[in-house]
C-alpha cells in the first residue's frame, strides 16, 4: 500500500508537468485546429531560459528565493515571446492554406530550435540545479512526497484554477471561447481574432515554461532534446483526453502520469516511455475522439 | 446621403465570380430587401459588406465611409451587425455569454445591462434560458437569440440573412413582427436579405432582386408585390 501511494503521488507529479504541456497543444488546436509540434521547444527554451538566468544571478549572490523568481519570470517571458513569434512567422501566413502546410510548418519550426540550442548551448546533458527550497513540514512524509513534488502539485493547481478562471469570466476568455466555435461569427461581432490567437500561444507557451522549469529541477538535469520526449508525451496526454478540450488535456496528463509511474514501478522502467505509446495506440483504436472529445465539441 | 451603398461590387470565389458588379442602396430608417433564388448571391453580398469575403472591385460605403478594405471586426464598431445564414450561435456559450459576446466592443456596462433587459422583453423566451448552452436551443430561439445578440451591439444598421429559413410559419411571423418593430421603436436601419419574398417585401419599403450575382430589378415594395415578373418567379403565384 505504501509503495503503492508512493507512485501514485509521484505519478500525480509528473502528470501535473504533462498537463502543464498539454494545455497548450490542446489550446492551440482548439482555437485554430493545428499540433503545435513546436510546443515541446518553447517548453525546452523555458528551461535552459531559467538555467541560464538562475546561473547568471547564482554567481552574483543573489538569494535563492529570489534567484526562483526571476528565472521563472524570465523564462516565462521569454518563451512566450517564442510562442508569440512562431505563430507570426510560421503559422498565421498559412493560416488559410491545407492543413499539412502549417504541420510541416510546425515539424519545420521544431526542428529549427533543437538545433538552435543544440548549436548555442551543447548536446551534453547540463546539471540544472534545485530552485525549488526543502519544505519543513513534509518531513514526517518524505518517503511519501518530496519538497519538489509537492511545489509541481500546488503550482499546477494554482494555475489550473488561475487558468479556469481566464477563460470562463474574462473577457478575453470568453473571446477564446467564441473564436474556436466559429471564428467567423466572432469576427462579426468585432474580435479581433489574430490577437486571440496570439493570446492563445503566449498563454500555452507560458505554461509550457513552467512546466520546463518545475521538470528540471525536479530532473536536476537538461538537454536540447527534452522537449521533443516531453512533447509528444503531453500531445499523447492531450489526445488521450480528447484534443480541444482543457479539462480533456488534464485528465489524460494524469492518466498518463499514473500509468507511467505504476507501470515502471510495478512492471518494468525499461518501459517507462514506451507506456505513452501503447496508450495512443490504444486511444486511436478505442477511442480516437478521446475521453472528453466528443466530435469537436467543447473545444476551448 | 444613403446609409450604406453598394457601388459596382464584384466578388470572387477563386476564379468563379459571384458578385457582378451590383450596385444598391439604404437608407437611414428604411427596411431594404434584397430577394433572389438559393445561389443568388445573396449570402456572399452579406459577407462582402462585412468583409469576410472580400470584394475584389468596387466599394462598399457606409455612412460616407469606404469600407471595402477595413477589416471585419472593425467594421462591427463602425455599427454595422450582421445575423448570418444558419444562425451561427455560439453553441457551448450560454445565452447570456452568447448575448455578452454581442456587446464585444462596447463598455458601458450598465447600458449593455438596459439593452440586455430590452433584448429580453423582446424575447421573453431567452429570459427564461439564459443560462442554457445556445447549441441546445430549438431552431425559433436560436433565431430570436442570434437577432439580440446583433442588437447587443446596438447596430445603427441591422444586416439579415434568410431569418425564416427552417422556421415554422407562425414563428416566421413572429419574428419578421419582431423585426419590424426593431426598426419602428428603435430605429435601426435593416438590410434583410430572404428567400420568402412575400413576406419581406410586406415589411419592406424597398427591394432589389438577385439573380445569378447581378441585381435584375430595383423598385419600391408595394411596385415588386404587384410586379409580373416577381410573382411568378418568387411569390410563386
Ligand atoms: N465558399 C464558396 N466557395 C465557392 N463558391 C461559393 C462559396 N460560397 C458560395 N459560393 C457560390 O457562390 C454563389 C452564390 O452563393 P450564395 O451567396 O451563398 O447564394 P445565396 O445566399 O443567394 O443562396 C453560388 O453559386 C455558390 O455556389
Ligand atoms: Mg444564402
Amino acid at each position: 500500500m505504501d509503495y503503492f501511494l508512493k507512485l501514485f503521488l509521484s505519478g500525480t507529479a509528473k502528470g501535473s508537468i504533462y498537463a502543464l504541456i498539454a494545455l497548450g497543444y490542446t489550446m492551440v488546436y482548439g482555437i485554430v485546429q493545428l499540433i503545435n509540434f513546436a510546443h515541446g521547444e518553447v517548453y525546452m527554451i523555458g528551461g535552459f531560459t531559467a538555467l541560464i538566468v538562475g546561473g547568471f544571478l547564482f554567481s552574483l549572490g543573489v538569494s535563492t528565493p529570489v534567484v526562483l523568481l526571476v528565472s521563472i519570470l524570465a523564462a516565462v517571458l521569454y518563451s512566450a515571446a517564442f510562442g508569440f513569434t512562431i505563430e507570426r512567422v510560421a503559422y498565421r501566413p498559412l493560416r488559410n492554406k491545407t492543413r499539412l502546410s502549417a504541420l510541416i510548418s510546425a515539424i519545420g519550426i521544431s526542428l529549427i530550435l533543437q538545433n538552435f540550442i543544440l548549436l548555442a548551448q551543447t548536446e551534453k546533458y547540463l546539471s540544472f540545479p534545485s530552485y525549488l527550497p526543502e519544505l519543513k513540514f513534509l518531513l514526517p512524509v518524505r518517503e511519501y512526497i518530496n519538497s519538489t513534488q509537492f511545489i509541481i502539485l500546488v503550482t499546477t493547481a494554482i494555475v489550473m484554477v488561475a487558468l479556469t478562471f481566464l477563460i470562463k469570466f474574462t473577457r478575453i476568455g470568453k473571446a477564446m471561447r467564441a473564436t474556436a466555435q466559429d471564428k467567423q461569427m466572432a469576427l462579426l461581432v468585432g474580435v479581433n481574432i489574430n490577437q486571440v490567437i496570439s493570446v492563445t500561444f503566449i498563454i500555452g507557451s507560458a505554461l509550457a515554461a513552467i512546466g520546463g522549469i518545475l521538470i528540471c529541477s525536479y530532473m536536476g538535469q537538461i538537454n536540447y532534446y527534452i522537449g521533443f520526449v516531453a512533447g509528444i508525451k503531453a500531445f499523447v496526454a492531450a489526445v488521450l483526453g480528447g484534443i480541444g478540450s482543457i479539462p480533456g488535456a488534464v485528465l489524460g496528463s494524469f492518466i498518463l502520469g499514473w500509468t507511467e509511474s505504476l507501470g515502471t514501478g510495478y512492471i518494468s522502467s525499461d518501459y517507462e516511455d514506451a507506456f505513452a505509446f501503447i496508450i495512443l495506440i490504444l486511444i486511436l483504436i478505442l477511442k480516437p475522439d478521446g475521453i472528453l472529445g466528443k466530435n469537436q465539441k467543447q473545444k476551448v | 446621403m444613403a446609409l450604406m451603398e453598394l457601388k459596382n461590387v464584384s466578388t470572387y470565389y477563386g476564379n468563379i465570380q459571384a458578385l457582378k458588379g451590383i450596385s444598391l442602396s439604404v437608407e437611414e430608417g428604411e427596411i431594404v430587401t434584397l430577394i433572389g433564388a438559393n445561389g443568388a448571391g445573396k449570402t456572399t453580398t452579406l459577407m462582402s459588406i462585412c468583409g469576410i469575403t472580400p470584394i475584389r472591385s468596387g466599394q462598399v460605403i457606409l455612412d460616407g465611409v469606404d469600407i471595402s478594405s477595413i477589416s471585419p471586426h472593425k467594421i462591427v464598431s463602425m455599427g454595422l451587425s450582421q445575423v448570418p445564414e444558419g444562425r451561427r450561435i455560439f453553441p457551448q456559450l450560454t445565452v447570456l455569454e452568447n448575448l455578452d459576446m454581442g456587446a464585444f466592443l462596447r463598455d458601458n456596462k450598465s447600458l449593455i445591462k438596459a439593452d440586455l433587459e430590452e433584448v429580453f422583453e423582446l424575447f421573453p423566451r431567452l429570459a427564461e434560458r439564459r443560462n442554457q448552452a445556445g447549441g441546445t436551443l430549438s431552431g425559433g430561439e436560436q433565431q430570436m437569440l442570434a437577432i439580440s445578440r446583433a442588437l447587443m451591439a446596438r447596430p445603427r444598421i441591422l444586416l439579415l440573412d434568410e431569418p425564416s429559413l427552417g422556421l415554422a410559419p407562425i414563428i416566421v411571423h413572429n419574428i419578421f413582427q419582431i423585426i419590424k418593430r426593431i426598426n419602428e421603436e428603435r430605429k435601426t436601419t435593416i438590410f434583410l436579405v430572404e428567400q420568402n419574398a412575400n413576406m419581406a417585401l410586406k415589411i419592406a419599403n424597398k427591394g432589389y432582386v438577385l439573380q445569378n450575382g447581378a441585381i435584375k430589378m430595383a423598385d419600391s415594395s408595394e411596385h415588386l408585390l404587384v410586379n409580373e415578373e416577381v410573382r411568378k418567379a418568387y411569390l410563386g403565384l
